[in-house]
């Protein structure tokens, strides 16, 4: 025993001495069985082995890590039961580093159970109210200090003071206005009641950005559509802002069983145009089903009846779709015919002011 | 240093140890803390495994934020992963392509990030069951659960901004959905989602924006306030679970140096090797298979990370209400579930510890745990709470679990809608049921001993059947059980007539305290436990000859146990009249 822990306690019957005056009391009278590898001499070096052989390992499994570091292409694709086609760096690196670390792990873990002792010992707490004499401390430092800076008496400096820290975060708090300067002067009411759509602007198709014939989209038909100008518009904005509220799908179905419009005559033979953005928090829907012409959102599903003015048939949208009304142009593409006549998208504040 | 040690490696420390001394006066601390007592028990891990998380999460993310660029510039993508190439995407999205394709281990450092911080998130969860439900939170370690709910506040803030820096469809369109929420919020949401995007939704302000949240503001503050966490752990001493030598003014387990810290240390290796063989082997976040963010594409299927799936399936389950008041839009549908329920359910949780001490009158200090079926309103409630919040998860996947089962989806959501009223209150009464039932098995073991099941024939006829007396172990824990009375009722005005000025507030709080405590199965005196344990002793005496065989292999004694004196440890009551004398 070193002299750090001073011994007053004889050596308990398998080997442990209680440490005196350490802060914690030993419990003398404990009934306690004890390990095999208290007893047996051979079974403890068992133990001393199996943990070394556990760091030995580990070690081993880092030089196995940054060998498949080295030499592994990053692109091979190996195929691995259960796991399926994966990358072989990635799989090889994982598997090495983490059975390296985890044996470290492992290894105290089999230490501390087999080789430290495994009584338990007993503290004392204290409760965390303080002594009185240290509440007068305190409360006497604290009366010093605020007679010395004459915090009471000085009124006029209390008051100045409290008003001047609780200005000075203003500043801190008006600076954040600018994480958004408009620079046409244009507040966000406006800007989330207009889109790219105007009167006469023809409607592409998503994708192709082609302009889109009627005849192109058969009955029953769904097509992703956006205004034309967009890809220009994106490139001078740089932002994907204006297509975040211009996208549309264009439906086509049987003139008759179209039940209700949003606009008058708002369809082009039975084509119909409604805004792609939801209306409950702004997910763009494209799930589609022909026969009963509902539109459903895949992320809170709310469920759209197209056939019916765009109205919510289930879900937690509150508001119909946007009704696009178009048309057709003189060289026969489909158009707009004017700008959407409500803010697309979720709702907010001002709306209902736009 | 000590003559003994001869060991280069031990005077090497031995002269380090004197060579930091002298300059920060540390071996005072060490001297106090070395031999520092740590209780132990499976459930004191769950924190630990939050913390080690929380450092697999610093190690990897400080590795990914030297490729990761926060910049929606869009570029057209030419590097190894070829169905993206010649794509137009935002160069956050290409260097996330880049980490998981180019840079030899980035797909697994990054992997590694994200389990760790889902680990993380979980971790944290279950951590704050076991406090809640063993009323560990009670004085004086209140300060402590606040700093634990604001660590849980953050840790979601942590992963939110983090899951959106990626900038694939799926982040994005989380981020569309954050849009809308924030545009909710009455008089300022229009703007305040105007400022955080930097105008109008995307822009391409916000992922530089949520970067500078999730790599700086976060974590500077979690470390803080793990930091806080941690520290008054350490100065009030870890609670423990009621046992055998175990009481409320002392602490029973292993000291910090050697079992403890190796013990720590080596589930700390466990817990990050672990990470690294999941990030190793099962893929998360496959961002490559989502495509970059446009803001009229969407996946069908799409799901949050664990932690937010309650939130989405609050904003699932909300009937679609909204209202225009003077002209001023209020969409309740998205204010309700995804603002108004959280801060409820966040302050109801802050609030708790105090709102519980009020009702209860409890001013004593708790060092001792107390089990769940001891408090069965607390308990109740915390079950209300994991089954709101479950329904609600569940509402998060309904198209998923509606395809996979193909099940009815308007069916599945209004299920939901009925049992999120229907099944919080059901729960509540059927855990106090259950609560209370186990405490009047409680009282039976100590006023009779358990059943052993064997039934003797006495040589009179008399049929019994045999009790066991407790052994020490559970005879410690059952009695550390604690009765608080309700408080009583405030009188309206007192003898002299004059009008009690609280009686409205001191009539409200008898109420909850009756709501709290009323119904509770008495301990038993020590004197009835002492006389019941005696008596099934006596029973099984009688039988003791016909088993004295069986008894031979039994171990009364469990390992590593500690008794201070045989027989009865100290209830906290009887600490309580002691000090008082």
């Amino acid at each position: 025993m070193t002299a750090l822990t001073p011994t007053e306690n004889a050596p308990d019957d398998h080997g442990h001495s209680a440490p005196a005056k350490l802060g914690y009391s030993p419990v003398a009278e404990i009934p306690h069985r004890l390990r095999v590898t208290d007893t047996d001499p051979k079974a403890a070096r068992r133990a001393e082995r199996q943990v070394a052989a556990m760091f030995a390992l580990s070690m081993f499994f880092v030089v196995l890590s940054v060998a498949a570091y080295v030499m592994i292409d990053k692109t091979t694709v190996v195929y691995i039961p259960v796991l399926g086609d994966v990358g072989a760096s990635n799989v090889a690196l994982g598997f090495t580093f983490g059975i390296a670390v985890l044996l470290i792990g492992t290894g105290a873990i089999q230490w501390a159970k087999k080789l430290m002792p495994d009584v338990e010992v007993v503290q004392e707490r204290h409760d965390m109210v303080s002594e009185p004499q240290e509440d007068n401390l305190a409360v006497a430092n604290y009366e010093r200090g605020k007679d010395e800076s004459g915090f009471a008496r000085y009124k006029m400096i209390r008051r100045t003071l409290l008003g001047a820290l609780a200005f000075f975060p203003i500043p801190l708090v008006v600076f954040l206005r600018d994480l958004w300067v408009t620079p046409s002067g244009e507040n966000p009411t406006e800007i989330l009641s207009n889109t790219l759509w105007a009167k006469g602007k023809r409607i592409i198709s998503d994708g192709t950005y082609l302009a889109v014939r009627p005849e192109d989209l058969p009955v029953g038909g769904l097509v992703s559509a956006l205004p034309e100008g967009l890809l220009e518009v994106q490139e001078e904005e740089h932002n994907l802002n204006a297509r975040g509220k211009a996208a549309i799908i264009l439906v086509r179905m049987d003139p008759d069983q179209i039940r209700s419009q949003q606009g008058e005559g708002w369809d082009y033979n039975g084509i119909l145009a409604f805004s792609k953005i939801c209306t409950h928090v702004g997910c763009p829907i494209a799930l589609y089903e022909q026969r009963t012409h509902h539109l459903l959102c895949p992320c809170h599903q709310s469920t759209f009846d197209l056939a019916d003015s765009g109205a919510v048939i289930y879900g937690p949208a509150a508001r119909n779709m946007p009704q696009l009304p178009i048309s057709v142009d003189e060289e026969g593409y489909l158009v707009a015919v004017e700008d959407f006549s409500e803010p697309v998208g979720p709702s907010f504040w001002e709306r209902d002011r736009a | 240093m000590s003559a003994t040690t001869d060991h280069p490696i031990e005077q090497v420390g031995g002269v380090t140890a004197k060579y930091v001394d002298q300059r920060l006066g540390s071996n005072k601390f060490l001297g106090r803390n070395l031999g520092k007592v740590f209780p132990d028990h499976w459930s004191f891990m769950l924190g630990e495994i939050a913390l080690y998380s929380f450092i697999v999460v610093l190690l990897t993310g400080t590795f990914l934020t030297l490729f990761y660029d926060p910049s929606m510039v869009e570029v057209v993508y030419n590097g190894a992963y070829v169905p993206l190439k010649g794509v137009e995407m935002s160069q956050a999205y290409a260097s996330t392509l880049d980490i998981s394709f180019e840079v030899r281990g980035g797909l697994l450092i990054r992997q590694m990030h994200h389990w760790s911080a889902l680990i993380f998130v979980a971790a944290i969860a279950v951590h704050m069951f076991r406090v809640f439900f063993t009323g560990a939170f009670r004085k004086p370690r209140e300060f402590n659960w606040l700093v634990g709910v604001g660590l849980t506040a953050l840790a979601l803030g942590a992963g939110f901004t983090g899951y959106s820096l990626p900038d694939d469809l799926l982040s994005g369109t989380g981020l569309q959905i954050i849009r809308g929420i924030l545009q909710s919020i009455p008089l300022v949401g229009t703007w305040s989602a105007f400022l955080m995007f930097g105008g109008e939704f995307p822009g391409t302000e916000i992922i530089p924006r949520l970067y500078a949240a999730h790599i700086l503001l976060i974590p500077g503050l979690l470390l803080g306030l793990i930091s806080a966490h941690l520290m008054m752990v350490w100065t009030q001493k870890h609670t423990q679970f009621p046992g055998p030598g175990r009481t409320n003014s002392n602490v029973v387990g292993y000291p910090l140096l050697p079992v403890y810290m190796a013990k720590a240390g080596g589930f700390f290796f466990i817990v990050f090797g672990i990470i690294a063989l999941i990030g190793g082997l099962v893929t998360v976040n496959p961002i490559w298979i989502f495509g970059p963010y446009m803001p009229d594409q969407v996946s069908a299927g799409t799901q949050p990370d664990w932690y937010i799936g309650w939130l989405d399936g609050a904003l699932r389950l909300m009937p679609n209400w909204e209202s225009v008041i003077a002209g001023f839009t209020i969409s309740w549908n998205v204010l309700i579930p995804s603002v108004i329920i959280p801060g409820i359910l966040f302050t109801a949780l802050a609030f708790y510890p105090f709102l519980e001490a009020w009702a209860t009158g409890d001013k004593r200090e708790h060092n001792l745990l107390e089990r769940p079926r001891n408090a069965p309103v607390r308990t109740s409630i915390g079950v209300v709470a994991i089954v709101f919040y479950g329904i609600l998860w569940i509402g998060g996947g309904n198209d998923i679990i509606a395809t996979t089962f193909d099940l009815s989806f308007n069916a599945l959501a209004w299920t939901l809608r009925v049992l999120l009223i229907a099944a919080p209150p059901i729960a509540f009464v059927v855990t106090k049921r259950i609560c209370l039932g186990l405490q009047r098995k409680d009282r039976e073991k100590l006023l009779h001993g358990y059943e052993s099941g064997r039934v003797l024939r006495l040589p009179h006829g008399e049929f019994i059947e045999v009790h066991q007396p407790l052994n020490y172990k559970e005879l410690a824990v059952i009695s550390a059980k604690e009765d608080l009375p309700v408080l009583p009722a405030p009188v309206k005005t007192d003898s002299d007539g004059v009008r009690n000025p609280h009686y409205r507030v001191d009539q409200l709080r008898h109420k909850v305290s009756s709501f709290f405590l009323r119904d509770n199965i008495e301990r038993p005196t020590d004197a009835e436990i002492e006389a019941g344990q005696a008596h099934a002793a006596h029973s099984a005496a009688l039988e003791a000859p016909l088993n004295e065989y069986e008894l031979q292999d039994e171990d009364p004694v469990g390992h590593g146990g500690v008794l201070h004196h045989p027989g009865m440890p100290l209830t906290n009551q009887e600490q309580i009249d002691q000090r008082q004398q």
